[in-house]
């Protein structure tokens, strides 16, 4: 049952679903604590158009490349989604999901122009075991800035997404707040991709920390305990995947989302069957 | 001291020429009709919303922006109860101003926490998420958060509105023994009849200042109809 640690294909696997299931966990604290799980659903379906259109234009796919195409394509549909909103009768949930469904569909139709740059499927559902070295070094260091961006700034993040006018009041820089928590969500999405592809990679943004907040009532645990949920849960999803032979992308996302489902349904004090049987 | 304070919103006045003098140790009740500029002036002092005309001295000083000695507490469908947070976390929110980015978290801010929770016997309450509390324990979570924050002016906003009446005698009784500590206190207000028990001094308004002093001297019946029946053109509270 051991074997597949000493396949070094799995072995840079196993690493890095720790890196990525750790930052995206870690990360996915803000995506609950600001209750934004959908509006991340749509950049993660706008980052692919975004990377296809960058290999388009430069002719070559590299993680620089993918994280300004990325980021590009999510400001585009994010402030489209506003402009729109704001100037005509359209809502901007409307706006926005008219906006990203064409984004994601133009990167789909791109991507037939670019074999070189594998399958469709692999961009849809990503596949953590080939990863690179150097792909295991950007997730290193995506996470490093992230867990390094958020644990500095934490107290005026805190306070911005709870009261942003009180947190102004007190000379907190708001809007550089809210740029540093896109411009993470925007890393951190690029780093998903690797792992679980861009359809898949809400799930490992979202269903960590939202584990968590079943299980304590304590914010900094939705942070350090989704990043833990995350990283083992990524970890036992590879297992499970190399032993059932399932994709490993939907393996790590049908594990989290189990995960879940079962602290929703056994929580101590806020599952459903504790809160049945008291009542 | 508060000097010829004004609020504007793009190019509609909302407050303008409130001026009074005021010290620790009193209650002050900021009392006018619906849209007559009390949240906006409670948020002007506090550096919520941005000061178009005057000034407001604090221990002699003038005070910028904001200063955190003074803390606001939101009406309460403002707040986000929602957000996951526990009572604690809340209250530990009002050591971030003397924290900034760097400081790290000490036994001396855990004390004040500890302190502030207990003055507001929330202490068995630590625990919970702000969602779970009542609307009075959601009250004393904010002034505990205040408390820890060293703040000596409390902005309180409509702070009695949707009480129990058990919840605004004990409300009532914390606010006395909190400006008898030497706070100053100064909410907006809507119910004329309990104002002169709860509030020793009162500030009237409608857009603009139409009276300030002792309570009694204050809400006299032809102060009263002055303040109510003037027409007030915005709405802001």
């Amino acid at each position: 049952m051991l074997d597949p640690f000493h396949d070094p294909f799995f072995q840079r696997a196993l690493l890095a679903g720790l890196l990525i299931g750790f930052t995206n966990g870690f990360f996915s604290g803000f995506v609950v604590v600001r209750r934004t799980a959908l509006s991340v659903s749509a950049l993660s379906h706008t980052m692919l158009p975004g990377i296809a259109l960058g290999i388009l234009i430069t002719g070559t796919l590299t993680q620089v490349n993918a994280f300004i195409g990325a980021l590009t394509a999510a400001l585009f549909v994010g402030l489209g989604s506003v402009v729109v909103s704001r100037t005509s009768r359209v809502a901007q949930g409307t706006a926005l999901a008219i906006l990203y469904t064409t984004a994601f569909a133009l990167g789909v139709a791109v991507l037939k122009y670019l074999h070189n740059y594998g399958d469709l499927e692999h961009w849809l559902f990503g596949d953590i075991r080939l990863v690179s070295s150097s792909d295991l070094w950007l997730a290193f260091g995506i996470g490093s800035i992230i867990l390094l961006g958020s644990n500095i700034f934490f107290r005026p993040l805190l306070l911005t997404l709870f009261e942003s006018d009180v947190a102004a009041a007190q000379g907190v820089p708001v809007r550089a707040m809210s740029y540093l928590l896109f411009g993470m969500l925007i890393l951190a999405l690029v780093t998903s991709l690797q792992a679980v592809g861009c359809v898949l990679s809400v799930g490992l943004l979202v269903a960590p920390a939202a584990t968590l907040s079943l299980l304590t009532n304590r914010t900094p645990l939705l942070f350090w305990g989704g990043g833990l949920v995350g990283a083992l849960g990524s970890v036992f999803a590879l297992l499970l995947a190399y032993w059932t032979d399932i994709p490993a992308g939907p393996a790590i996302v049908i594990v989290l989302g189990t995960l879940f489902l079962l602290a929703f349904l056994l929580s101590p004090k806020y599952g459903l069957l504790p809160r049945i049987r008291t009542s | 001291m508060i000097d010829n304070v004004g609020v504007a919103y793009g190019p509609v006045s909302a407050l303008h020429g409130i001026s009074l003098a005021t010290s620790c140790g009193n209650r002050v009740a900021l009392i006018g009709p619906n849209g007559a500029g009390k949240s906006t002036l409670l948020k002007a002092i506090a550096g919520l919303v941005p000061r178009q005309t005057g000034t407001i001295q604090w221990r002699g000083a003038a005070v910028k922006k904001w200063s955190r000695e003074f803390a606001y507490l939101p009406q309460r469908e403002e707040v986000d109860w929602d957000f996951p947070i526990t009572v604690r976390g809340l209250v530990e929110m009002g050591r971030f101003p003397h924290l900034g980015l760097w400081k790290r978290y000490s036994d001396s801010d855990d004390n004040a926490v500890d302190h502030a929770l207990q003055t507001l016997a929330i202490a068995d309450l630590q625990a919970r998420q702000i969602c779970e509390l009542s609307g009075g324990q959601q009250q004393r979570a904010f002034l505990a958060r205040a408390l820890a924050q060293e703040a000596h002016v409390l902005l309180l906003d409509e702070p009695f509105t949707g009480l129990d009446r058990n919840a605004s005698e004990s409300l009532a009784n914390l606010l006395a023994a909190l400006s008898e500590e030497g706070r100053l206190i100064l909410s907006s207000h809507h119910d004329l009849d309990s104002a002169p028990d709860l509030f020793n001094e009162c500030l009237l308004l409608n857009h603009s200042q139409l009276g300030f002093g002792p309570t009694t001297e204050i809400l006299t019946p032809q102060l009263i109809a002055e303040a109510f029946t003037t027409p007030d053109p915005a709405s802001d509270d």
